[in-house]
């Protein structure tokens, strides 16, 4: 049971939270313009890292606000927490 | 044959505090602070079981919560029975019962035990590969197997037992109250962190606090009398709270731990009365010490598992804190010196030792001189190669051990006795350690797992970290203390110490015999039954993995999960695989550490707690109205309010007749609302609804569906314009909180930038929905100066009217096919405005229906339910809406993906109606349709999906999907049930006025 960070409230158990999938997948801005393959891309494909992997979490329980988490796969480490629209840390 | 083995008081229990307990219904008697186990024991009593496969008589090994056989039934005559509890935790209070296990018809005759001597047939792998071959007798063999084998019964009534959790935060907690755990949490305590220290003992001080070795001394005392005085210090620490009783159950991640804290089990019935028994501490720590000390090992040779057979170190305890003697006729087996103190323990109180068997070749601990001046025969480089007695062990015979110690030379001496304690050496208690998520790692001279590394977070302290002799833990712990804690110094930096150091070490996992391992007994798990024999076996039919060795010879299943025997597996596999222990691994130990209860897992969330439930404002006129109710989500919904005397079929038939005829009123409280605000209110409603919103007229009311992002339908529902920059959205019951998650989601994530404020009202308003072509008479009765003719008000609009003062919010739309106005009133005046509605309605028979008819009258009309015809596999053009997708609108949530090739497929499963050939046959849900029956395998071409006898039209209607169904209109197809093939036909959705004519009625 991770505790987690909420750039919002602080730290809360991780019950109140909901997570969102990978994170720095931007909906195509003209998804016409798009191939099927293109459009399939944005859709299904998730990468699933043994490592740092970038998230999406939702305070759903409290602020309900999302923001992006680093979490090592391997150890569950919560490397980084930041806002929407925030770069992820380099390292 | 009862015999008192009560050897000296001790001032653990307290012999003026007589207790009488039964066990395999004989009287018996103990004192307070026995355990079950030890109160046995003096009563001279070990066998307490068979074994789960062999049926082998088994006795109590341990005295702690590593226990493998002493496994009981607790109030076996009661119906609140608990199974497989551990005699050598139960602490007996006044009219205890317990009772043995897995044995019939007595633990003393047990027809099981026949296994035993057809063992051979018995290998690993037996029930494998016997039993599920052929694979259709398993059902006979398992009658034999479950009715022959089983742990205990289960109780059969409700646990009336109170059961409660608590969340705990602190700075530090610190698991295990042994020396380690005392020390650490005293200085926690004292530099100011918020301290809690627990253990599943009842006593406080481990193992040390029975400790009688002279040579264990610390400041010149008594290790065991220096702790005392520590103990009784701790009581009066400030930030220390201490919880006995209390065990760990799991270790996760970011120090989350659960624990149990037992409450009652110890009290006798007066005592327990309305008192929680359990109650489960959900414990967040900053950092955590681990000091869960160490589990004896015992050794593995030929018949190691009879009555009498102990760890040499639960011997020790017996003596020293029971004042139990578990024999009259004492011998220890041992490799290495820790058995010696347990042997001069029970010298010093007068209970013969016979003899010590050491597979060392000799040992210069200073203790050794003890006991040759004892006059205790020490045997080294000695081994047993077998043991007698079946219900009780009655002698050992001893061999001398090879030099490489694989195999016994000379001649067999026999030696009587009534216990043998064995001592293999310790196993750190790293359970908790690596339930945490941390790594071990192997050390090859001790042949111990410890913990690779302390972090910030979390250290292990004295045994569980691989330190064993009393100047080591001191030494280490002060170390670790000053790091973890950040302090300058500890109280203990500067005791005096001694003790005596063990520097000869010997370790084999299997011990060789004079017999062929094929005719030895050597068990490595006893609960499960698994000898060294069927490792072996394991390893030579190919398995390699350690973690498949465990499932296929059940060593380390048990509910002990082999906390004995573990490392004997792996050193067996290690040593005949010819790798090394460090490479294989080990097993993974899983929580819970010991078995939890149900009711502790659960604790208050039971009965009508298990789920939030919610109710609408009406709810109390439902009730009283005879209402019955179905659960949609978390909603209670009336479902039917049934006459006197009328079955459900006839409630909703009638129901639905008189909405039609003249007026009927549904509660339709519980869908979601969501208030929808801000500058960009209309063009987010554009984006995530297939049609267009923009030019939607302020108190004008819209259909929409809402699709996923792989233009699968999610939720559909009506939204109002309130005003310029205000809508209020309807969703499904079901819907709701994810509909708001999502859409919250695509406006901070996707869209920043527009000005959207999202509030859930689901529960401000509550919505009585008036239907039928009175309706309007109805509501005219009630707002009397409202100007309900159809251009003032046309379907499709809203009003904002006062009803006594009360503002509400009236919606002229229609779920129903007939005129039918939904009145949205502030939640806490709902009941009164659905009471008016009910006073007004009253001369035109207004009848109140619920969600069954309301799913019938829709399904009369085509109107789809989310979730009931969809199951988000559908387009909308699937569903035949094509008309609601807008063609012109740029883009929308799901809109590309309705061009993918897939979904534009002509023959993907589409919604249809079906009529049955005999009208008065009403199909069932979920029901699979073909288009041949004679056909082998037939093509399964879809499903119903929504089913009902429709009394408008006096005939059966059903909704469907069906691959290519758009083009089948009038076409045959087949419901093949069980006893019967029913003809239907394809037919359009809507069964009932097509034309739209009543709305407007
Ligand atoms: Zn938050």
């Amino acid at each position: 049971m991770f505790l987690i960070n909420c750039p919002y409230c602080g730290e809360r158990d991780q019950q109140e939270f909901k997570a969102g999938g990978e994170a720095h997948i931007e909906r195509p801005k003209q998804p016409t313009e798009l191939s099927d393959d293109e459009w399939a891309e944005y859709l299904f494909m998730r990468k699933n890292i043994k490592g740092v992997q970038f998230e999406r979490w939702n305070h759903a329980h409290g602020c309900r606000k999302w923001f992006n988490m680093a979490r090592d796969t391997s150890n569950d480490e919560i490397k980084a927490i930041y806002k929407m629209g925030e770069k992820p840390p380099t390292q | 044959m009862t015999q008192n083995l009560r050897v000296k008081s001790s001032e653990f229990i307290d012999e003026t505090n007589r207790i009488s307990f039964k066990f395999d219904g004989k009287t018996y008697y103990g004192f307070k602070g026995d355990t079950l186990a030890s109160a046995l024991i003096a009563n001279n009593i070990h066998l307490v079981g068979r074994s789960f496969k062999y049926h082998r008589p088994r006795g109590i090994m341990t005295s702690g919560s590593e226990e493998p056989n002493a496994i009981v039934q607790v109030n076996p005559n009661s119906n609140i029975t608990e199974p497989n509890a551990r005699a050598t935790e139960i602490e007996i209070y006044e009219g205890l019962e317990a009772s043995s296990q897995n044995c019939w018809p007595s633990v003393n005759f047990d027809i099981g035990g026949i296994n035993n001597f057809l063992a051979p047939l018995f290998p690993a792998g037996f029930y494998y590969k016997t039993f599920m071959w052929p694979k259709s007798f398993w059902e006979k063999y398992e009658f034999f197997i479950r009715h022959s084998a089983g742990l205990g019964k289960s109780p059969n009534t409700r646990d009336p037992d109170i059961y409660d959790h608590r969340n705990i935060h602190c700075d530090v907690l610190v698991v295990g109250a042994g020396i380690s755990g005392i020390l650490a949490a005293r200085n926690a305590a004292k530099n100011n962190f918020k301290t809690l220290l627990l253990d599943e003992k009842n006593e406080l001080g481990g193992s040390t606090i029975f400790e009688a070795n002279e040579y264990n001394k610390i400041n010149n005392n008594l290790a065991s009398e220096w702790l005392k005085k520590e103990i009784n210090e701790l009581k009066n620490t400030k930030n220390l709270e201490i919880k006995t009783r209390t065990s760990v159950a799991a270790y996760h991640q970011y120090n989350y731990l659960l624990a149990r804290e037992n409450l009652t089990d110890h009290l006798d019935k007066k005592n327990k009365k309305n008192k929680i028994r359990q109650r489960l501490l959900k414990i967040r720590a900053k950092k955590v010490i681990l000091a869960t000390g160490a589990l004896e090992r015992p050794l593995i040779f030929n018949n190691n598992d009879r009555p009498g057979i102990m760890l040499s170190s639960a011997i020790k305890k017996y003596s020293n804190f029971y004042g139990v003697a578990c024999g009259t006729k004492n011998i220890f087996f041992t490799n290495n010196d820790s058995a010696y103190e347990s042997a001069l323990s029970l010298h010093n109180k007068g209970i013969k030792v016979e003899a010590i068997i050491d597979i060392r070749e000799n040992s210069d601990a200073k203790i050794i001189k003890k006991i040759n001046d004892a006059g205790i025969k020490i045997y080294w480089s000695h081994t047993i190669v077998d043991t007698r007695g079946y219900k009780r062990i009655s002698s050992i015979s001893i061999m001398r051990l090879s030099n490489d110690g694989t195999s016994v030379t000379g001649s067999k001496i026999s030696i009587s006795c009534d216990c043998l304690g064995i001592a293999g050496g310790w196993t750190p208690a790293v359970h908790l350690y690596t339930q945490s998520g941390s790594k071990l790692t192997f050390d090859e001279e001790r042949k111990i797992f410890i913990p690779k590394a302390d972090t910030k977070e979390q250290i292990s302290v004295g045994s569980c970290g691989g330190d064993f002799e009393l100047d080591e833990i001191i030494r280490n712990l002060n170390y670790k203390l000053k790091n973890f804690l950040n302090i300058d110094k500890t109280d203990f930096d500067s005791i005096a110490l001694e003790n005596d150091h063990e520097t000869s070490k010997r370790n084999i996992w299997l011990l060789p015999s004079d017999q062929s391992i094929g005719k030895t007994k050597p068990f490595v798990d006893y609960q499960n039954d698994a000898t060294a024999k069927d490792i072996k076996l394991a390893l030579r039919e190919g398995f390699r993995s350690i973690e498949h060795v465990k499932r296929y010879t059940t060593t380390g299943m048990g509910t002990d999960q082999g906390k004995l025997g573990n490392m004997h597996a792996l050193g067996i596999v290690a040593d005949t695989a010819g790798v090394k222990m460090g490479e294989l691994g080990t097993t993974t130990f899983r929580p819970p550490y010991t078995p939890l209860t149900f009711g502790t897992i659960v604790g208050r969330n039971i009965g009508e707690f298990f789920d939030t439930f919610r109710r609408t404002p009406m709810n109390d006129w439902h009730i009283k109205n005879k209402a019955e109710f179905e659960n949609v989500g978390q909603w209670k919904r009336s479902w039917y309010y049934p006459e006197e005397g009328e079955t459900m079929h006839q409630a909703v038939q009638r129901e639905s007749k008189a909405a039609r005829k003249s007026a009927g009123i549904l509660d339709a409280s519980t869908l979601g609302k969501i208030d929808i605000q801000g500058s960009d209110a209309s063009e987010f409603l554009n984006r995530v609804y297939t049609n267009a919103w923009s030019k939607l007229a302020i108190g004008k009311c819209r259909y929409g569906l809402m699709l996923n992002e792989d233009g699968m339908v999610y939720d559909d529902g009506v939204t109002t314009r309130l005003g310029e920059n205000h809508y209020i959205m309807t969703t499904t019951t079901g819907g709701a909180a994810n509909v708001l998650g999502k859409l919250e989601d695509y406006l901070q994530t996707e869209w920043p930038e527009l000005d959207v404020y999202l509030t859930s009202v689901t529960d401000h308003f509550a919505t009585a929905s008036l239907c039928g072509p009175n309706s309007k008479k109805i509501l005219n009765k009630i707002i009397p100066d409202l100007d309900l003719s159809d251009d003032n008000f046309p379907h499709m609009s809203f009003k904002e009217v006062l009803i006594d003062k009360i503002k509400c919010r009236i919606m002229r739309i229609s779920f129903t096919g007939e005129l039918s106005y939904e009145i949205n009133a502030p939640a806490s005046y709902g009941e009164a405005i659905w009471q008016k509605c009910i006073e007004a309605g009253k001369e035109f028979n207004i009848t109140p229906y619920g969600t069954e008819t309301m799913h019938l009258l829709r399904a009369e009309k085509g109107f789809i339910i989310v979730g009931q015809d969809t199951d988000g596999t559908m387009t909308p053009i699937d569903l035949q809406m094509d008309w609601i997708v807008s063609k012109k609108k740029y883009d929308f949530i799901g809109k590309r993906s309705l061009y993918r090739s897939d979904t534009m497929k002509e023959n993907r499963k589409q919604l249809v109606g079906l009529l049955t050939e005999d009208p008065n046959i009403v199909l069932e849900e979920g029901a699979q349709i073909v288009s041949e029956l004679n056909q082998k395998p037939v093509e399964m071409l879809g499903h119903v999906t929504s089913s009902y006898f429709s009394p408008n039209l006096n005939k059966s209607i059903a909704l469907a999907v069906v691959k290519d169904g758009k083009n089948m209109k009038g076409k045959k197809l087949f419901i093949p049930m069980e006893n019967k093939n029913i003809s239907v036909t394809v037919s359009n959705t809507i069964f009932f006025d097509e034309e739209n004519k009543r709305i407007n009625a």
